[in-house]
C-alpha cells in the first residue's frame, strides 16, 4: 500500500487546452481557405501548400536536431506556418522559391531568435516580405484561371492593383470578392473562408476579437475618410487573412486587450499609408511586421495594474 | 460600409455566445444582488477559470469513522507558533482535554481528539517542512468525554473572544489562521460587514456545503452571537452558485433576517480567495499588505462559524472535522467526521478504502491543495479535503516554451503577469518583482491551470515571494545599518 506519493506543487490539475491543441485549431480554421484556393486556383495550390508545410516541417525537425534542441514539431506550429506562408504565395510560384521561403520563415525567424515563442516578427509575414523583395517576378505574377471567358490561364491584376491603377474594368464584382474569384495570394482571395475560420477561432477562444475587429475597423474608417471604396478596400489583397490569422499570432502581438486594439489600429493605419500613398499595392503585410517589433512596448505600456487597493506598490 | 458593421456585429455576437455558453454555470448567478446596489462601487470583472466541479459528495451526509488505534496531533495546525506540550508520556488523557496550550498571541489551543493513553511527545516534519512537536495518543475506544468541559460563560465581546480562542478554532477553510485573532478588533466600529465565506470553489470539496445544508441554524445562531457581541449589522453569506441545495437553505434561514444577505456567486475559480470574495460581495479591494478589516470587513468561513456556535452551546473545542474523501483513487467518495489526528492511511481506509494504490494524496482539492509526502499524515484542524488520486490522474504535465499567449495574465484574478514575474525571477531582478507585486499572489493556480504551455507558474511565484521577501529583508538591515552609522 505504501508506495511512493508523488509530491509536487500545486496546482494539481490543469486545463485541456495545450499549445498542441491550439496549433490544430488554427489549422483547423485555415481548411477552409485552403480548400477555396483549391477551387479557385487549381490542383497546383495543394502542391504548393504541401510543399511549404512539408518545408517548414523538415527544416524545423533539422534544425532541431542539429542543435540538439527538444524536438517539437509535434506541436503543429511549423504546419501553421507552412500553412500561412503558402497562403501568402501566388499560384505560379515556382516550387524552389517556395522551399526557399519556408526555410528562411522557420530557420532564419523563428529558430534563431529561440523557436516557439520567441520570434518577435511572424515568420510566415517576414518570409513573404524577403521573397517578394528577392523574387519581386514570380511573387507578383497573378494568375487567375476561373473565368469561364478564357479558358487558359492568363496573367491577370489583383484587385488592388486594379484600383490603384484606376483601372474598372478589371475590379471584380463585391461578391466576386467575397467568394475570391479574382488574382491574389493563395489564401487571401476567398474573404467567405477566412471569415469562416476566423468565427471558428473566435468560438473556441483561440483568438479575441479585438486585434481584427480593429484592423478592419481601422481600415474601413480611413478608406472611408478618404472617399475610397470601404468594402473593396476591406474584402480584397491579405486584409482578412492578415487580420483573422496573423495579427493574432501570440508571440508577436500584445497580450492586453487594449494591447491588442493599439496592435490592430497601428497595423489598419500603415496598411492605408502603403496602399493610398505608398508605392506598393498592398501593405498588409508590411504593417504587421512594423507592428510586430512595437509589441514589447505596447505590451508594457498596456500591462495589466495589479489589485493593490490603493496600497502603494 | 454597412457590411463592415455587420461584420463587426456578427463576431461581437459570437463573442457573446461564446461567453455565455462556455463561460456560464448551470445556474444563473445574480447579476446584480440588492445588497449590492445599496454598497454600489466599481463595477470591474475580476478574471478566474472556470473547473470541473466535481461535487460528487453533496449529497452525502458525513458519517463517522472508526476511531482509529493511535492519533498524531501536530502541535501546529495553524499559522502562528507552535503550541506548548503540556502532556508527558503515559498520561491519561480525554476527549477534548488541553493537550498542548497556546504560545504567545498568534498561536492556538490543541485539545485530544480521542481518550487514551498518551504514547509519546515526538517531533514531525510538517508540511511546510517545518519540525514540530506532536503528542500520539493511543485510543482505548470509549471516546469518553473530558470532565471539565462545560458551556462557556460568555457574557461580553471579551468572554467571547477568549471563549473563541479556548475552542482551538482556526480558520476551517483551509487558511488555519487561528480564528480569535481576526475576532479581535480593536475599535469594533470599523467593522461594518461580516461576509461570510461559503463559496468553496475547489473541485471535489463539499464539506462547507454540508455544513450549511447539515448545521445552517448552527450558522446562524453563529450570526447572532457575533451581532450580539461585535455589534455589527451587515453580514454577508457568499455561496457559489454549484451549490443550490445549501443555497436554498441559507436563502430560508435568512428570509427571517434582514441583516442577513445571501448573495449567490457565479461559480468562478478562485470565487472563495479572501480578495476576490471580499471585493465580489461588497466591492471593495483588500490593499496590498493589508487586511479585510482595511476595508471595513471581516471575513470568516462557514464551517467556523457554525464551530464556534455549536461550542457555545455545548463546549467541546475542536476535536474532529468533517472532511471530504474523494479522488480517483478512492473507492467510495463520501464525507466523513474524523477524529483529528487521524493518519490519512486509517481514515481513507475506514471511509472504503482505495479503489488502487494511489500515487498522489493531497490536503485539500486540485487547486490549492498540499500533496502529502505519505498516508502517516495526520488529518489537521484546517484539513477539509483528502484528495487522493490514480497513477494516470497524478501523472506530471509536460512543460513546454510559453507561447507568449497571455492566458495568465488575462486569467489573474489580482490582474498580475506571471510571465513577467517568471522573467524577473530568473533575472534576479528584485526592484522589478516588487514592481510587479508579485507579494500578492495568493497561488490560487489559475496561471498554471490555464497555460497550455503547463508551465509551473505558481511555482516561480512562490520562489519569487521568497526571492522578493529576503531582497526586502536584507535592504531594510542595510539601511538600518547606514542610519546606525
Amino acid at each position: 500500500m505504501e508506495g511512493k506519493l508523488i509530491s509536487v506543487v500545486s496546482p494539481h490539475i490543469t486545463g485541456k487546452r495545450t499549445t498542441q491543441r491550439i496549433m490544430l485549431d488554427v489549422i483547423i480554421a485555415l481548411m477552409p481557405a485552403a480548400a477555396a484556393s483549391v477551387i479557385i486556383f487549381g490542383l497546383r495550390s495543394l502542391l504548393v501548400i504541401g510543399v511549404c508545410v512539408a518545408t517548414c516541417v523538415v527544416c524545423e525537425f533539422g534544425f532541431e536536431k542539429l542543435c540538439k534542441k527538444d524536438n517539437t514539431i509535434f506541436d503543429l506550429s511549423a504546419v501553421v506556418t507552412g500553412l500561412l506562408l503558402a497562403f501568402n504565395l501566388p499560384v505560379s510560384i515556382p516550387i524552389w522559391q517556395a522551399v526557399f521561403g519556408s526555410l528562411v520563415a522557420i530557420v532564419v525567424v523563428k529558430q534563431l531568435f529561440g523557436g516557439i515563442g520567441q520570434n518577435f516578427a511572424n515568420p510566415a509575414i517576414t518570409a513573404r516580405i524577403i521573397m517578394l523583395t528577392a523574387f519581386s517576378g514570380t511573387m507578383t505574377n497573378w494568375i487567375y484561371s476561373g473565368t469561364p471567358k478564357t479558358p487558359d490561364a492568363v496573367s491577370s491584376a489583383t484587385p488592388l492593383i486594379a484600383a490603384a491603377k484606376g483601372t474598372t474594368s478589371m475590379m471584380p464584382s463585391y461578391l466576386d470578392l467575397f467568394l475570391g474569384k479574382h488574382g491574389g495570394c493563395l489564401g487571401e482571395t476567398c474573404a467567405a473562408a477566412i471569415i469562416l475560420g476566423g468565427l471558428y477561432l473566435l468560438v473556441r477562444g483561440v483568438i479575441s476579437w479585438h486585434t481584427p475587429a480593429a484592423f478592419i475597423a481601422t481600415v474601413a474608417l480611413m478608406s472611408f475618410v478618404c472617399g475610397r471604396d470601404v468594402l473593396y478596400q476591406v474584402l480584397s489583397g491579405g486584409l482578412l487573412l492578415g487580420a483573422v490569422f496573423m495579427a493574432t499570432d501570440y508571440s508577436t502581438t500584445p497580450p492586453t486587450k487594449w494591447g491588442k486594439i493599439i496592435f490592430g489600429v497601428g497595423c489598419g493605419l500603415i496598411t492605408i499609408l502603403i496602399r493610398f500613398w505608398g508605392n506598393l499595392p498592398e501593405g498588409v503585410s508590411f504593417s504587421i511586421l512594423l507592428m510586430n517589433i512595437f509589441t514589447p512596448y505596447i505590451t508594457r505600456l498596456t500591462r495589466n495594474r495589479p489589485l493593490t487597493g490603493g496600497a502603494r506598490a | 460600409m454597412v457590411s463592415v458593421g455587420f461584420c463587426s456585429i456578427i463576431i461581437m455576437f459570437v463573442h457573446m455566445m461564446h461567453r455565455l455558453i462556455f463561460y456560464n454555470a448551470m445556474y444563473p448567478a445574480e447579476k446584480e444582488p440588492d445588497h449590492r446596489k445599496r454598497i454600489g462601487g466599481r463595477k470591474m470583472r475580476l478574471h478566474g477559470i472556470k473547473i470541473p466541479h466535481k461535487k460528487n459528495t453533496a449529497d452525502c451526509a458525513p458519517v463517522r469513522i472508526e476511531i482509529p488505534a493511535v492519533v498524531t496531533i501536530p502541535m501546529s495546525m495553524h499559522i502562528g507558533k507552535p503550541a506548548k506540550v503540556i502532556v508527558k508520556r503515559g498520561d491519561t488523557v480525554k476527549v477534548g482535554q488541553l493537550i498542548g496550550e497556546a504560545d504567545g498571541f498568534v498561536s492556538s489551543a490543541v485539545h485530544s481528539s480521542v481518550s487514551g493513553t498518551v504514547q509519546k511527545v515526538d517531533e514531525m516534519t510538517s508540511s511546510m517542512g517545518a519540525k514540530i512537536p506532536c503528542v500520539v495518543i493511543a485510543s482505548d475506544g470509549k471516546q469518553e468525554l473530558y470532565e471539565e468541559i462545560r458551556k462557556p460563560e460568555v457574557n461580553d465581546f471579551p468572554e467571547f473572544v477568549t471563549a473563541v480562542k479556548a475552542s482551538g478554532v482556526v480558520g476551517l477553510g483551509g487558511a488555519g489562521f487561528p480564528s480569535f485573532v481576526k475576532l479581535c478588533v480593536k475599535d469594533l466600529s470599523k467593522v461594518q460587514t461580516v461576509v461570510i465565506n461559503a463559496a468553496e470553489c475547489e473541485p471535489y470539496i463539499t464539506s462547507d456545503t454540508r455544513t450549511m445544508i447539515d448545521k445552517g441554524e448552527y450558522v446562524f445562531e453563529g450570526i447572532g452571537y457575533l451581532k450580539k457581541y461585535m455589534n455589527v449589522h451587515h453580514f454577508i453569506i457568499g455561496i457559489e452558485n454549484n451549490k443550490p441545495e445549501a443555497i436554498a437553505k441559507m436563502k430560508a434561514l435568512a428570509a427571517e433576517d434582514d441583516e442577513v444577505d445571501v448573495c449567490v456567486l457565479p461559480s468562478q475559480y478562485p470565487q472563495g480567495g479572501e480578495k476576490v470574495l471580499v471585493y465580489n460581495t461588497v466591492r471593495r479591494i483588500i490593499p496590498k499588505g493589508g487586511l479585510p478589516l482595511d476595508v471595513g470587513v471581516i471575513v470568516i468561513n462557514v464551517t467556523t462559524l457554525a464551530f464556534i456556535a455549536e461550542y457555545m452551546e455545548k463546549g467541546i473545542p475542536l476535536v474532529e472535522k468533517c472532511i471530504t474523501v474523494d479522488g480517483s483513487a478512492v473507492k467510495e467518495p463520501k464525507n466523513v467526521i474524523a477524529p483529528i489526528g487521524t493518519s490519512i492511511e486509517d481514515l481513507i481506509n475506514s471511509a472504503g478504502g482505495f479503489r488502487c494504490d494511489p500515487a498522489k494524496v493531497l490536503y485539500g482539492g486540485p487547486m490549492m491543495g498540499i500533496a502529502v509526502p505519505s498516508l502517516k499524515e495526520p488529518i489537521l484542524k484546517n484539513t477539509n479535503a483528502i484528495v487522493a488520486m490514480d497513477a494516470k490522474e497524478a501523472a506530471p504535465f509536460k512543460t513546454t516554451a510559453c507561447i507568449g499567449c497571455g492566458a495568465c495574465m488575462n486569467h489573474c484574478p489580482l490582474r498580475l503577469d506571471p510571465k513577467a514575474i517568471s522573467r524577473a525571477y530568473k533575472l534576479d531582478d528584485c526592484e522589478g518583482l516588487a514592481e510587479l507585486c508579485v507579494d500578492l499572489c495568493m497561488e490560487c493556480g489559475c496561471c498554471s491551470y490555464v497555460c497550455p504551455a503547463n508551465r509551473p507558474l505558481v511555482q516561480t511565484n512562490k520562489l519569487a515571494k521568497g526571492k522578493l521577501r529576503t531582497y526586502l529583508t536584507n535592504k531594510k538591515a542595510e539601511q538600518a545599518k547606514k542610519e546606525a552609522k
